[in-house]
């Protein structure tokens, strides 16, 4: 049975902070993080703005292009590392904001910046399973790094979220695996306010390892190479490993650029892959293969393997594009504002 | 005292080791050295590592590793002299054999510095300097090296330009050695425009943090000959060890390294060798300063004169000192036990012309320095090819 996607939607912030204004804080080299993680600006969630908020808007952008009762969607996932609530699901709030409930399955999911693809991986195979008619998947976070650590240069906010169905597809889902081991590069403990990371590990045996196996397990269950793909989209925790797997596996830049955001958009943790895809469908024509592979530290990788059909076409407009809330309309903030807004300013009791 | 050889080497492939350990990277050198040698049981052996408490929480080495070789019983030391635990490993086995207590000893070093953050591996390097003086008012390594360089450059002139071309050589000479961590060549705008870590000394001008192990194996005259299989014998000829105040402020001179013209002085006197004599050295090139410095202290150029002979190709694998053949701490890695006893693996390969496209031509003479912190210890070995 044919599954796909029949609605996708996204949300980005429209606040933004410069590396350079980070670097100067700490006393850091700006110019080298900007080479050498290929990192410019960052998006800044408001005191308003959260994994529910941003979530509620990238979804109902998806039921815009879906054109569909929501009332129709079966299950809701949310994946992020980071739900407002430790106990107290993202889901419900999310489902209630836009008509879903009570005849629907939720769940939230958490596997460090690949659990907007869990979720993505088991929507579509409920709605294969005939379980559901429709089943709804998003990524998003409001990430956070320790103030100074190299991860605050790059942390940012963002969601995406897709609906899928039997339908009336604007992209098919040709293929999924999932490539996992227990690769302990990152992780936040209970209380803990800051993740914590094994610097240098988290590249090579973490997340080059597992988006090459889960790419090449990918390709080989499909037969294709990687000039069969029009487009290709990597999870960005910078702007750098996206490119180097990418081309270490045969892609071109000029197959990842329409899906690479981290540069001027940061790493938006379960948001990341996912939102590069709604960047690609955007500009998507029928017909077009689109490669996406996600990563989560712990670790593992899923990817998906997708063929863009003609709906694509009168879906583009119905909401907002990507890469339109990516380049217009932002805010710049200072270091100071920043602080505030992400909450680490202590203040009086 | 009777004659001590070096009859067998080893070490395995340096650089961010995360799937191994350290009793598997030591073990991966030890039975290289021993395959080399071509003997399956030794008399003693001697572990140097600086810090495998602080690195990887793990002491009493000694015993650890014997047994991983299958040879508990024997004796085992662990020998610790900061970064130039491997380098004084290496001479607590010669005395073994020199004195007649053991006839065969396999001298080893060791460090697994990547199983912690670049915070914790920092702060356990630290500890190789003044910890009261000067490290908990905040100094790094970098930053006593890097106070050296100033000294060296407002004494001597030497320039951030001859600085860097010590790295340059050091990484094109890496090119060359499959053990190598890194392998790449850097050109001199390179260095001087990475990451400053301490001004003057950027990022490509300070060795890494390396895992690794290295392993000779050392045997009198009669099992030397025994062993030798048609190879040429090398002795080690020159032993010389000696210390400095250790912290920087209480030294007169910050621009010369006195630990290492004492150690060179005593390996020189019982190898009845000068400096000029020597055909090719591996020295402790823990950052650019320290090659510049040590060249001088070690009697290869005239005091000052570190940063022009550099710049003029002296050191360079054609010139007339070659230095580093290796890739040196830079190019090679530095896990910081290990450095030492790597230095003799190198200088062995080269004295018997096993050195491939790293081979000085006629090298019969080799230096092997390796220095402790800011030159608060340093050892110098002398080896030589008896054909």
């Amino acid at each position: 049975m044919t599954v796909g996607i029949v609605g996708y939607g996204s949300y980005i912030p429209r606040r933004r902070i410069r590396l350079g204004d980070i670097a100067k804080v700490w006393g850091a080299d700006a110019v080298a993080f900007q080479r050498g993680l290929e990192l410019h600006e960052k998006s800044v969630p408001a005191r308003d703005e959260d994994t529910i908020t941003m979530s509620t808007t990238a979804a109902r952008r998806a039921l815009a292009r879906a054109g569909i009762d929501p009332a129709r969607i079966g299950a809701i996932y949310i994946g992020s590392e980071s739900h407002p609530y430790a106990v107290k699901p993202s889901g419900t709030v999310v489902a209630e904001a836009i008509g879903a409930t009570p005849d629907v399955h939720c769940a939230d999911l958490e596997f460090a910046c690949k659990a907007g693809s869990e979720g993505m991986f088991i929507a579509s195979a409920l709605v294969r399973s005939g379980e559901v008619e429709y089943a709804l998947a998003i990524g998003a976070d409001t990430s956070q790094g320790a103030p100074g650590d190299a991860l605050e240069y790059s942390t940012a906010a963002g969601a995406a979220a897709f609906i899928f169905g039997r339908d009336n597809l604007l992209a098919t889902l040709d293929a999924q695996t999932s490539f996992m081991t227990d690769t302990p590069d990152f992780w936040r403990r209970e209380y803990m306010h800051y993740p914590r990371h094994a610097g240098r590990f988290t590249g090579e045996p973490a997340y080059f390892k597992h988006t090459k196996g889960a790419a090449l397990a990918l390709m080989a269950k499909v037969n294709a190479k990687p000039q069969d793909f029009a487009f290709a989209v990597f999870h960005q925790p910078n702007g750098k490993f996206p490119m180097r797997v990418g081309q270490e596996l045969g892609f071109t830049r000029q197959q990842m650029m329409t899906g690479w955001l981290s540069p001027w958009l940061g790493n938006t943790y379960s948001g990341a892959s996912p939102m590069g895809l709604t960047a690609i469908l955007d500009v998507a024509k029928p017909g077009d293969r689109i490669l996406m592979v996600s990563y989560g530290s712990g670790a593992g990788s899923d990817g998906f393997v997708w063929t863009v059909t003609e709906r694509i076409l009168e879906a583009q407009a119905l909401a907002p594009a990507t890469r339109a809330q990516l380049d217009e309309r932002k805010l710049y903030v200072d270091y100071g504002t920043y602080a505030k807004l992400r909450g680490k300013i202590r203040m009086g009791e | 005292m009777r004659d001590v050889f070096i009859i067998g080497v080893g070490m395995n492939d340096w650089g961010e080791l995360w799937e191994l350990s350290l009793r598997t990277i030591w073990t991966q050198a030890a039975l290289a050295a021993l395959a080399d040698a071509g003997v399956d049981h030794v008399d003693a052996m001697t572990v140097g590592c600086m810090s495998g408490g602080l690195f990887v929480g793990q002491e009493h080495l000694g015993a650890l590793l014997a047994d991983e070789l299958g040879m508990a019983g024997i004796p085992a030391t662990r020998v610790e002299s900061a970064c130039a635990s491997g380098g004084v490993a290496l001479r607590t086995g010669f005395l073994e054999v020199a004195s007649g207590i053991s006839d065969v000893v396999l001298v080893t070093g060791v460090e697994k510095m990547t199983d912690c953050s670049g915070d914790e591996a920092t702060a356990a390097l630290a500890t190789a300097a003044d910890q009261e003086w000067e490290v908990f008012p905040g100094a790094t390594f970098p930053g006593l090296y890097a106070m050296m360089a100033r000294a060296h450059m407002a004494t001597w002139g030497t320039t951030r330009e001859q600085l860097a071309m010590v790295a340059v050589k050091n990484h094109g000479n890496g090119l060359h050695n499959p053990h190598a961590q890194y392998r790449r060549a850097v050109t001199v705008e390179e260095v001087l425009n990475a990451t400053v870590v301490a001004d003057p000394l950027t990022v490509l001008e300070c060795s890494p943090i390396t895992d690794g192990a290295a392993a000779v194996v050392l045997a009198d005259g009669e099992t030397a000959r025994r062993l030798a299989k048609g190879r040429p014998l090398v002795r080690i000829a020159g032993v010389g060890l000696a210390t400095d105040r250790m912290a920087l402020h209480n030294r007169s001179d910050l621009a010369a390294l006195p630990a290492v013209t004492k150690a060179a002085q005593k390996a020189y006197a019982m190898a009845g060798i000068t400096p000029q004599q020597v055909h090719v050295a591996e020295v402790h090139d823990c950052f650019t300063i320290a090659e510049i410095m040590i060249i001088e202290a070690l009697g290869f150029v005239p005091v000052g004169r570190g940063g022009p002979a550099t710049q003029a190709g002296e050191t360079a694998r054609g010139g007339r000192i070659p230095v580093n053949p290796s890739g040196g701490l830079k190019a090679k890695g530095h896990p910081v036990g290990a450095t030492g006893v790597a230095q003799a693996v190198e200088l062995t390969l080269q004295l018997r012309g096993e050195a491939g496209p790293r081979q000085v031509e006629k090298a019969r003479i080799g230096l092997a320095q390796n220095m402790g912190g800011t030159g608060a210890s340093s050892v110098v070995h002398i080896l030589e090819v008896i054909p």
